[in-house]
């Protein structure tokens, strides 16, 4: 059951020789060593596992290898490069929105989906674009204020 | 504010938000096992035999015959078993474990595993359990008098459930034995508890046994205890095996097999004398489930904190944790405070509503002063700040027109408001910082003059790395950068005691700014130097008595006023917040940003435990054991959310600092279920409190 799948990842491109119903989140924690995707649940509900897929906030938990062919995969890692990423970073070490971080990875790629598609969102569009990711140490606020902030301060980034 | 209050950047900011932290599960494994547990499928049981599949090289199996030492986990007390030995005592209870090369091997041989019982009675409600596993009690005045002489006695039952730590990241360890020697890291809480846990199990001596945090994903008490039992587990693996065995849970596991907060069953009785309450006598009964682990201390905590934040002049409170087949219940943030505050703040305010008045009021003419004596006939040595904090909040929510606005609702969305203030005494229970954690720091300067921080004290989230440096830079007078902290191993650090009791700034932070200062006296350029302070129990303290319970239970207290407003819509149950404020004093917040950080995460998690967080079990199973059925607060269900800080400096701490991390989780279930009953015009005795007992509670009052 080995397939070769190929897909962009992080901007490189990519060939997974596998089985196609290997889970995305596997193949990037243990295959791949791209440990910054966190798992919180194995079952798409915490979203410590998100990552971006052609544009869209998608729990890496749920995804089959299989489903990627010709995909666009951004993981954290590959969002550090990102003047975008340097504007969340900054945004959310102003209000210390950090705790145990373990949540964080995730709560960055739903940040910066959240902004690619609506760069000037009011708190509650915040608040809705995050809700799929668990927090819980921060009670959102700190969270929600950096995204708030990362707009304002990052504006035309996105 | 102090200068010292200004928020800096985290020390853990850059590693976390990047995603380079090293978390316990991102470790390489090559050349590791996989270990994974055989655990009970049933409460209660006689162990008869195990009979294991055939299997294939590399993989064994291990159990209580293969634990070098003694098969006991010594937490406090030793009750807990490394692995089952003749019995099992509840559902997950651990009897052996399976380790391996390829983890979804292990997980394949071990479903063919076949355990043989013969099954015995269980008890899963406490009130019917027979076995008490601890006992107390104290008095004060003359509480049959005070009845004798009441006008008006009440009397109430209140009940708590579990709550679930449920941190982003699962309980893990990685055992590695090496030369003899035997090294455990993952995410642990308290490193010094691990290392007696695992000296005792493996019958090693103390320096052959070495124990590390690694980066952690949130604790809230659920890595104080049991990671002392995992850890136990993984190191007798890799004892027998030689080679480094890693156990990392997955959710499931870790929702079902790991320690929840202690449910609880209380009766107040009080006596009331020209609108005053005059006495009271509380029956406390907290279910500790299989073992005793943390049950002790957590009971000691819930009764010294059972007549709340009010002076009652006479008093008689009892308290008993008792056996049930289900999972232990051990450390929670709060440490069986919430459960009596809870009661507490319910029943006063039943009282109040009772006689006619407001509640606020009602609790504003029993509060505590400065001068007063404790429950346990300590004294409050320092200003009690509640009345500045309550008109506070009373203020932010606009609470005495919207709670008479709200009374005598019809409509489909009915509101409330409601308003809860408690304390949480900072720092261990009784004389605990002095007899029993002893603790040590240090500080070691190199020749370029950096100094580095030598404490057992581990760094969850919650931001202590941040906040030491920043004690020790400014009483050494000394940029931040030239302060080093690491994770802690305690190989290279002493015991300055466990991150618990929210003691860390106020205890071990006192002594790294002694240390500090004397550092800054003896300072010597060019040369190393190592500086130690050991702990100081503060000498105007009265001796608490833990026989009789009397004394200075703690030096002293973290306080806070909590408001929550709701809308209720009565054709679904669901329970909305529209507002929640609160006023926390923790002393002089070290720093700002990692004060507010604690006190909204923390309040969330108690209006989560009041209203949205419940776990139920069948015949001592764990039904909610997934996100989707167990949960807990989103970012979109308490958007206004509001902290404000009120400072009561606190003279034995740094730089005025006393215990905060727990605080805000004590507070929020009570007020949020007193906005409850203001909006249904009931009252109420039980949390959680969610849309099925919303539906219930219309149904019932319907009738
Ligand atoms: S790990 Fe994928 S949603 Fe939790
Ligand atoms: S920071 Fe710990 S879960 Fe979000």
């Amino acid at each position: 059951m080995t397939q070769e799948i190929r897909f962009n990842l992080n901007g490189s491109d990519t060939v997974y020789t596998g089985n196609p119903a290997d889970r995305l989140l596997d193949v990037l924690r243990n295959e791949l060593r791209l440990t910054g995707t966190k798992c919180g649940c194995k079952e798409g509900e915490c979203g410590a596992c998100s990552v971006i897929i052609d544009g869209k906030l998608i729990n890496s938990c749920l995804v089959a290898m299989g489903s990627l062919e010709g995909a666009k995969v951004l993981t954290i890692e590959g969002c550090t490069k990102t003047p975008q990423f340097a504007a969340l970073d900054k945004a959310y070490e102003s209000v210390s929105a950090v705790q145990c971080g373990f949540c964080i990875p995730g709560m960055i790629m739903a940040s910066q989906c959240l902004l690619a598609n609506n760069p000037h969102p009011s708190e509650a569009e915040i608040r809705e674009g995050i809700s799929g990711n668990l927090c819980r140490c921060t009670g959102y606020n700190a969270i929600v204020k950096a995204v708030g902030t990362a707009a304002e301060e990052g504006n035309g980034l996105w | 504010m102090k200068t010292i209050s200004k928020s800096v950047p985290k020390r853990d900011h850059a590693e976390k938000i990047s995603g380079s932290a090293v978390y316990v599960c991102d470790y390489p494994t090559e050349g590791m096992l996989f270990g994974r547990l055989l655990r009970s499928s049933v409460p209660k049981a006689n162990l008869l035999g195990v009979k294991l599949p055939a299997l294939p090289e590399g993989y064994i199996y291990i159990d209580k015959n293969d634990v070098p030492g003694t098969n006991e986990v010594w937490m406090i007390l030793k009750d807990t078993p490394v692995f089952a030995d003749k019995t099992v005592e509840h559902i997950g209870d651990p009897i052996g474990m399976l380790v391996g090369p390829d983890e979804r091997e292990v997980d394949r041989l071990l479903a063919k595993v076949e355990v043989e019982y013969e099954e015995l009675e269980p008890t899963f409600d406490a009130r019917q359990s027979s076995v008490v596993f601890f006992d107390y009690g104290y008095e004060k005045g003359d509480v049959d008098k005070a009845f004798e002489d009441a006008d008006k006695v009440y009397e109430e039952d209140f009940e708590t459930g579990l709550q679930e730590h449920l941190y982003l990241e699962t309980n893990g360890v990685i055992a590695h034995s090496k030369d003899g020697k035997i090294h455990v890291h993952g995410s642990i809480q308290c490193p010094y508890y691990v290392h007696k846990a695992l000296v005792h199990a493996l019958g090693m001596p103390r320096e052959d046994v070495s124990v590390a945090q690694d980066v952690m994903g949130g604790g809230f008490g659920g890595k104080e205890d049991y990671p002392s039992l995992l850890a136990c587990q993984a190191a007798v693996a890799a004892y027998k095996t030689g080679k480094s065995v890693r156990v990392v849970f997955g959710r499931e596991e870790d929702v079902e097999a790991t320690s929840k907060r202690h449910p609880s069953f209380c009766n107040y009785k009080v006596a009331v004398k020209d609108g005053h309450v005059t006495g009271m006598k509380i029956e406390v009964l907290y279910d500790a489930g299989a073992y005793t682990t943390m049950s002790p201390v957590v009971l000691q905590r819930g009764i010294i904190g059972a007549p709340g934040i009010y002076t009652i002049p006479h008093l008689k409170v009892h308290g008993q944790s008792r056996k049930t087949n289900t999972v232990p219940n051990g450390a929670f943030r709060g440490f069986g405070g919430p459960q009596t505050f809870f009661a507490i703040e319910m029943m006063m305010t039943h009282i109040a509503k009772d006689l006619g008045q407001d509640p606020v009021d009602f609790k504003l003419r029993h509060v505590a002063k400065q001068g007063d004596l404790t429950s346990t006939s300590g004294k409050h040595h320092f200003p009690v700040p509640i009345p500045a904090m309550m008109d506070a909040v009373v203020k932010a929510s606009d609470y005495y027109t919207k709670r008479a606005a709200y009374k005598n609702q019809t409509g489909r969305y009915r509101k409330g408001i409601g308003m809860a203030a408690v304390y949480h005494g900072a720092g261990f229970t009784g004389n605990g910082e002095r007899d029993i954690i002893k603790a040590v720091a240090q500080l070691r300067k190199d020749r370029e003059g950096n100094v580095e921080i030598l404490t057992a004290n581990t760094d969850m989230g919650q931001g202590l790395f941040t906040v030491f440096a920043k004690i020790v830079a400014e009483a050494l007078s000394l940029p931040l950068e030239r302060i080093i902290i690491t994770y802690p191993d305690t190989a290279r650090v002493p015991d300055s005691g466990p991150t618990v009791a929210s003691r860390s700034v106020m205890a071990v932070g006192e002594l790294l700014r002694r240390a500090a200062l004397r550092l800054k006296d003896e300072w010597v350029d060019g040369q190393e130097q190592l500086i130690e302070e050991r702990y100081k129990h503060p000498e105007w303290m009265i001796q608490f008595d833990l026989e009789t319970f009397q004394g200075d239970a703690y030096p002293t207290y973290s306080w806070t006023v909590n408001a929550v407003e709701v809308e209720i819509d009565t054709y679904t149950g669901n329970i909305g917040i529209v507002g929640a404020w609160g006023s926390f004093d923790v002393g002089t917040p070290i720093d700002e940003n990692i004060v507010i950080g604690q006190m909204e995460g923390g309040f969330v998690q108690s209006l989560g435990y009041g209203m949205m967080e419940k776990m139920t079990a069948e015949k001592g199973r764990i039904r909610n054991n997934k996100f989707s059925d167990y949960i807990i607060p989103s970012s979109v269900d308490f958007s206004n959310l509001q902290v404000m800080l009120h400072v009561e400096d606190y003279p034995e701490g740094p730089f005025g600092a006393k215990g905060a991390g727990e605080l805000p989780h004590v507070g929020g279930a009570p007020a949020v279920l007193d906005a409850i009953e203001n909006a249904l015009g009931v009252n109420l005795n039980k949390i959680p409190f969610v849309a099925e007992d919303v539906m219930n509670t219309l149904r019932e009052v319907s009738r």
